[in-house]
């Protein structure tokens, strides 16, 4: 399990800009970054080298930011390669919040996915560790 | 202020023959010195000099905030310009102020009045009263730091804003009694606490006076928790005195009038007339010694109730109950009387909401559309949008309850709600053809 920041924005002009710059001041490198949107607000959630730092440094400059803990799973980066995990995922019984990828490196991919309740999430990432996927830790992504 | 302690256990008739007495010669004070009361006596056929008891002062016409604003600046100054030693304004936020003069009599009353709070919080000469209501034409700031040297406190004139300095000189003097706006106060203690600092450690408050502005009990535990201190409720204006016209008490269960200074009648706002102990309608005040700026039935329009019974504190003033707002706070919308505080009481039952709101009244396709604007309280999980919308439509179905007018949430970011270094802005009518 990793960590993730979550950023509550206003759909406003340049709010993002804002939240960016506020990281980079702080020279945090973000691995990847998603928005989840809604009429009046959007939801940031940040995947970056430094998560607690990250949170600080946003708490600090009056932004509504969490840290959750979400599960990083490594997959060849190859066609079928996320299609392979949510197969086993389905056949777990596993119900997903949301998720998204991102590629580490050349022949690595990474695909995060929340699982609502720390109970549930432990077991299936033991779950997903078990079918022989690879969990990522914070230092293999930073 | 020994001086004060037998007048705050005066058994009530003895009370009532100083109001009649004071009253007796407001209104011929009045009468014989200010013009439009001249004018308002004698048009409403109301005789000054047969007033035999309280009950007959209901024959007086009222005097309105809009009376006071048509004879600005002086008009309603019943003594010489010599006499007069300063003089108060109110915000004139819709055009021009009102204003009120004090002799060296008036102020030493003023003082009098509030240092009665710090009374009732058990506190005196030990005590460090730190004033940050705004100093200036606002009352607030002179007459809680006239209240403060009175009662003997340490008092210290910090003046509204600068609110990291507050925290400072909070601390590092050794504040016990804090004086401002509730909704200041709030800002104080959650810039505290972002500060990194505990209140319970760090400071050495024992109480609070907050007015200016209503607060419902909800906002005060919280203000109470946060601060580990206990909130007294102060009311006053402008147009009477300030504040200090009442105060509540040790026991929280209502303000004590300083019934020695004035004489409050509660009234049916609509018909103007006088309603019995216990019900709620429109406060009214006649001061019964003030001197440069003496005022006869004025409409403060602000709601309460007198409190039947006595007070557990042993004290024989009577109570009225905390503000449920002002006639002119109440907004109409579609028809339906909506208190800003009722919506306050909502809020704070859900402890995913920080206190700080907004309501935004605009017109759409020519009906009211009410937006209410909160934060959210750090901590709050939010991860899932769910959550937020969960929160959204707990709260939209909470407020439907309770005011039968729909409302739509909005969550905002943290402190894009202004924080408010005086009176909060609670309410922005952006409607077609108000105001």
């Amino acid at each position: 399990m990793i960590d993730q920041i979550t950023v509550f924005l206003e759909n406003s002009e340049g709010r993002l800009a804002a939240l960016c710059r506020t990281l980079a001041w702080a020279n945090i490198n973000m691995r990847s970054l998603v928005i989840a949107d809604t009429t009046d607000y959007g939801v940031v959630r940040i995947i970056c080298d430094d998560p607690q730092r990250a949170l600080d440094v946003l708490t600090a400059a009056d932004y509504r930011a969490i840290s959750t803990k979400v599960a990083a799973i490594g997959v060849p980066n190859e066609p079928g390669g996320l299609a392979r995990l949510l197969a086993k995922l389905d056949e777990l019984d596993q119900n997903i919040e949301y998720g998204y990828c991102f590629s580490l490196s050349g022949d690595m991919a990474c695909d995060v996915l929340k699982i609502s309740g720390a109970e549930e999430a432990s077991a299936a990432a033991k779950a997903i560790e078990d079918a022989g996927f690879k969990l990522l830790k914070q230092e293999d992504i930073a | 202020m020994s001086r004060q302690q037998d007048i705050l256990t005066l058994p009530h008739d003895q009370i009532e023959a100083i109001q009649l007495e004071g009253v007796k010669k407001t209104v011929i004070k009045c009468y014989e010195n200010v013009e439009f009361y001249k004018k308002s006596f004698d048009a409403a056929g109301f005789n000054p000099y047969e007033i035999e008891s309280l009950e007959d002062l209901a024959k007086a016409p009222f005097t309105t905030k809009q009376d006071l604003r048509d004879n600005y600046p002086y008009g309603f100054f019943a003594v010489p310009l010599s006499e007069v030693k300063e003089i108060h304004m109110s915000s004139g936020t819709t055009g021009i102020a009102t204003v009120g003069g004090y002799t060296d009599h008036d102020l030493e009353i003023w003082g009098d009045c509030f240092a009665r709070g710090v009374e009732f919080a058990n506190g005196g000469a030990d005590d460090v009263m730190q004033v940050c209501y705004g100093y200036g034409l606002f009352t607030g700031g002179l007459g809680a730091h006239y209240g403060g040297v009175a009662a003997g406190c340490m008092t210290i004139p910090m003046s509204a804003g600068n609110t990291e300095r507050q925290i400072r000189v909070m601390r590092e003097l050794g504040t016990t009694i804090l004086c401002c706006t509730p909704s200041y106060a709030m800002h104080i203690a959650d810039t505290a606490i972002a500060m990194g600092l505990d209140p319970k450690k760090d400071f050495k408050l024992r109480a609070g006076i907050h007015g200016a502005e209503a607060f419902s009990d909800n906002f005060r535990a919280d203000l109470e928790k946060k601060l580990d201190f206990k909130v007294l409720d102060v009311y006053g204006l402008t147009e009477t005195m300030g504040p200090g016209v009442a105060i509540e008490c040790w026991e929280q269960n209502g303000l004590h009038l300083a019934e020695d200074h004035f004489f409050a009648e509660i009234i049916d706002p609509d018909t103007g007339e006088v309603l019995p102990d216990g019900e709620w309608g429109e406060l009214v005040i006649t001061t019964i010694d003030r001197e440069a700026t003496p005022v006869v039935r004025y409409r403060t329009r602000d709601i309460t109730r007198i409190i039947p019974g006595e007070c557990a504190c042993g004290r024989t003033h009577r109570r009225i109950d905390r503000l449920h707002g002002r006639t002119d706070d109440m907004l109409i919308i579609r028809g339906v009387n909506v208190f800003p505080s009722q919506i306050e009481d909502v809020m704070k039952t859900m402890p995913e909401l920080s206190s700080w709101y907004v309501i935004e009244l605009t017109t759409v396709a020519h009906l009211d559309r009410v937006t209410l604007k909160v934060e959210m309280e750090q901590g709050f999980d939010f991860d899932e949008i769910r959550q937020i919308e969960r929160l959204q439509k707990e709260l939209e179905a909470k407020l439907k309850t309770a005011l039968s007018v729909g409302v739509k949430v909005k969550v905002v970011e943290p402190k894009s709600i202004p924080r408010s270094e005086g009176k909060a802005k609670r309410v922005i009518d952006l409607r077609e053809g108000v105001n």
